[in-house]
């Protein structure tokens, strides 16, 4: 983490305009409006931001792959109306905080941006169904590409930290956008820097060093975010091989929920039956055989 | 103790608030305790298996957002036999809701609901009917009267009207569904619109047309609201653009017995159980014991009646 960040001491109170209220028929349910207290909100890179938020219990109960609602303060000329669904980076229930690692592209994400130590977050949830349980995985491979990497990097870790091994592919536009190398490295995973300003991250090249690694220590599960033709590759792989491989997806939302099937993304099942399911409620993480792709 | 029940007919309400169809489904019941609510509204069904329209569904403004979700549908039989065993575990009348291609089954499946699980049945008539090249049921004053007489006819259970704002005077609208026996009415659905980005020249909805909703519609639903509370005796439920318990009290004030509360969830998802708790604070804030007392009872500005004063002021002579 730079060096440059500055830490809130969580013991001193936020100081509110609304006092945090709970309605009495929400106390001990699951799925919470969470109040966060910002602890670090900082850019990593010219593109990504970093933040860490201390958490109640009910948050720190996210799995690697779900995701939390929040709600983004106005900025500028920005009211975003709607939360905004982001995944899950990290959970440390020992230090009771939850992370985010974002890009800053839209009115929800500029209002993120603008968040400082000691700022309240509303992160509800957690939401969603996340990665299969990483016991039992004897090689993972991870296709991270871009912002991706965000939402795998606790499955890798998750992984790892059962004894699996992983090897996980980070795919940027350029070297310095890339992200938890070292978090990944740390934890005992294999890493492979592609780059597009190298030519590294072209899918042909990716599918041939892959199918190497296989060769030599099969992989037994595949997961993929972020990007189309990573997925595709994902795809190819899981086919091939006989292994699961799954996808988490984004897709706009508004109550992520389950209510009002705003986030919906087509799927074809195995008897060639095409069907809308929620991204917020049915995935975000979904068997990769029937995720269709969205460039086509 | 504040007294927060309302009456719809012969169905007692704990509580004026109700969530608008297709704003609460089974995962809502991870947030609050769902039993807490006036009523359980679930998402509007059709007799047939819909996957709704092509995405994108949703845009989103400052106050308001336009859906296009198109009613995706699992059909009666799964309604029956999985939605409302879940919902019928909590204390709360259930309401379904329903829409369908023709005035025939609308009323089979208001027929196919009649059981006693099923505390009133909506009429989403906000939809096409495909007997008359699409125009919807809801704009058209004698496809309206035949959907309800015709649910009436085929149902024991309470029928509630849900009318469309897209008509030009919706209080005529209401008057025919009272005379055709509807229980209640509903005030209102979503208003039409729509949205173009400028870059590409494309829609930005993948059925072109949506549903707005959220905040922004609360002054145009609220004056409906009260148009229709002044001509019929069936109550009139509020539902456009309600966040808070402030919003449920401007409803009631202008004439609603009840209101629903939709968009408001997506935002804040304990909206509904934080109007309820609001209500009771406003309650014995105001040393209102019966909730049901404020239903039409706005006061003229001044004490003055609205119609007493000139609309244009006699001026003074020098």
């Amino acid at each position: 983490m730079p060096s440059a960040l500055r830490l809130a001491d969580p013991r001193v109170p936020i100081p509110d305009v609304h006092p945090p209220y709970v309605p009495a028929a929400s106390a001990g349910f699951p799925v919470a409006e969470n109040l966060c207290r910002v602890l670090v909100n900082a850019a990593v890179n010219d593109d990504y931001r970093l933040m860490v938020a201390a958490a109640p219990a009910a948050a720190l109960a996210a799995r690697p792959g779900q995701f939390f609602h929040l709600a983004c303060p106005p900025s500028g000329e920005d009211r975003p109306f709607l939360r905004r669904p982001m995944s899950i980076h990290a959970v440390d229930p020992a230090a009771g905080t939850i992370t985010f690692l974002y890009k800053v592209q839209g009115a929800g994400t500029r209002g993120l941006a603008t968040l400082a130590p000691g700022d309240r977050l509303d992160a509800f949830g957690p939401l969603g169904h996340g990665f299969a349980a990483p016991e039992g995985r004897r090689h993972l491979l991870m296709l991270a590409r871009g912002v991706g990497l965000a939402t795998l990097a606790p499955q890798a870790e998750a992984v790892a930290a059962a004894g699996g091994r992983v090897t996980a592919v980070l795919s940027a536009r350029a070297r310095d956008l890339v992200m938890a190398e070292d978090r990944l490295a740390a934890c005992g995973c294999d890493t492979l820097v592609v780059t597009d300003t190298d030519g590294t991250s072209a899918v042909e090249a990716l599918r041939a060093r892959i199918a190497a690694i296989h060769a030599e220590r099969p992989f037994d599960a595949i997961v993929t975010c972020g990007s189309d033709r990573l997925m595709r590759l994902a795809r190819d792989f899981a086919r091939a091989w006989g292994v699961p491989g799954e996808v988490a997806l984004e897709q706009h939302m508004a109550c992520a929920v389950g209510l009002c099937h705003a986030c919906v993304r087509p799927f074809v099942d195995a008897a060639g039956e095409t069907s809308y399911r929620r991204v917020c409620w049915d995935g975000p993480v979904f068997p990769i055989e029937e995720a269709t792709s969205w460039s086509i | 103790m504040v007294d927060l029940s309302v009456r719809i007919g012969s169905v007692t309400l704990a509580n004026p608030v109700m969530p608008g169809s297709g704003t609460l489904a089974e995962g809502l019941a991870d947030v609050f305790d769902l039993g807490r609510l006036g009523a359980i509204v679930t998402k509007t069904i059709t007799p047939d298996l819909r996957r709704g329209t092509l995405p994108p569904r949703l845009v989103e403004y400052r106050d308001a957002t336009l859906f296009a979700i198109g009613i995706p549908s699992l059909g009666p039989d799964y309604y029956l036999k999985k939605t409302v065993p879940f919902f019928a575990r909590f204390p709360t009348p259930l309401v379904a809701s329903v829409s369908a291609d023709t005035v025939e089954d609308f009323a089979r499946i208001a027929a196919r609901l009649d059981v006693p699980e099923i505390a009133a049945i909506e009429a989403n008539i906000s939809c096409p009917n495909l007997r008359a090249h699409g125009r919807a049921f809801g704009m058209d004053p004698v496809a309206t009267r035949d959907v309800i007489t015709a649910m009436k006819a085929a149902t024991t259970r309470p029928v509630w009207a849900k009318l469309t704002p897209n008509v030009g005077d919706i209080a005529g609208f209401a008057r025919i569904t009272e005379e055709a026996g509807a229980d209640a009415v509903i005030v209102a659905n979503a208003f039409l619109g729509m949205a173009i980005d400028p870059e590409t020249r494309e829609p930005r909805l993948g059925n072109v047309m949506g549903g707005l909703t959220g905040p922004a519609l609360k002054p145009l639903i609220l004056r409906m609201v009260h148009q229709c509370a002044e001509v019929v005796s069936i109550p009139v439920i509020g539902c456009g653009g309600i966040s808070d318990w402030s919003d449920v009290v401007e409803y009631m004030l202008a004439g609603a017995t009840a209101t629903q509360i939709g968009t408001a969830t997506f935002v804040t998802p304990t909206a509904m159980p934080r109007a309820i708790e609001g209500l009771e604070a406003y309650c014995r804030r105001h040393g209102i014991t019966r909730i049901a007392e404020l239903i039409g009872a706005m006061r003229p500005r001044g004490g003055v009646p609205t119609a007493a004063i000139d609309p244009v002021p006699a001026k003074v002579s020098a």
